[in-house]
């Protein structure tokens, strides 16, 4: 059993990263390893946008992430000044900047790349999805 | 050289193209910061972010040699770039920033074993 941790900086319906991330994530899991997080960096951070809808027939990657982390917690971690900087905040960092909406909610979790480090530092294989 | 538990933090894209730059070298300074020992290496378009009389970008645009320039600061001082890159941009070493190390691409292979942690940008 190794633990892996996965690093997403594609955007979904942009780049194929988030959706090979996800299957590779399932593949891994399917195979009695386990995924110790997902950190999302760069245009990855769209992966965590409560807004997005795409049409019913095609997959909605916010919520694939979400069902990862229902069905194995999996902590689901987005670099804060990467998502910022692209119009995507939680409640409390919209109140923070006036703005008048938020996208990322939980089981997303905003934060530093202090924790990109530590989840490198505690996984036995790291990924990449670019 | 033996394996390193140094950070390999990889540029492989030009300023002001995207934000790729800028975010890899917030990790970087970011392990810096936390301790950890970083080393940089510049491969193909990237190594423009060592042109050393590089201005801001397009109007707006902030300029990302002042960030090159704080890498000492951080104790980030091995700056590897591959010899090809700069051939094939038909660059010298004396338009680079100071403190820059030439290597054959060839040899780049061996610093990818060298190194367990590495990030892509």
């Amino acid at each position: 059993m190794m633990q892996y941790g996965l690093l997403v900086m594609g955007a979904p319906y942009s780049s194929p990263a988030p959706h090979s991330a996800l299957r590779f994530a399932h593949a891994v899991l399917d195979r009695g390893h386990q995924v110790a997080g997902v950190f999302f960096y760069h245009d990855g951070v769209h992966n965590a946008s409560s807004l997005m809808a795409p049409p019913q027939d095609e997959l909605n990657l916010h919520d694939a992430w979400i069902e990862l982390h229902q069905q194995h917690a999996i902590p689901l971690d987005v670099c804060i000044a990467a998502a910022l900087r692209r119009g995507l905040m939680s409640e409390s960092e919209a109140q923070r900047h006036g703005k008048q909406a938020f996208n990322i909610a939980s089981p997303f979790e905003l934060t530093g790349l202090g924790q990109l480090l530590e989840l490198q530092q505690r996984s036995a294989r790291f990924i990449t999805f670019a | 050289m033996a394996a390193t538990n140094a950070l390999l933090v990889i540029i492989r894209h030009a300023p002001h193209s995207s934000n790729w730059l800028r975010e890899g070298l917030d990790a970087a300074l970011v392990a810096a910061a936390f301790g950890q020992p970083v080393h940089l290496l510049f491969m193909g378009k990237g190594i423009l972010a060592l042109l050393k009389e590089q201005g801001s970008g397009a109007p707006g645009q902030k300029a990302t040699l002042p960030t090159i320039d704080m890498l000492e600061m951080y104790d980030i001082d091995k700056l590897w770039v591959t010899k090809e890159a700069l051939q094939n941009m038909h660059l010298s070493t004396d338009s680079l920033v100071d403190g820059v190390t030439l290597i054959a691409e060839r040899e780049v292979a061996g610093l990818l074993q060298q190194h367990t942690k590495i990030l892509n940008f």
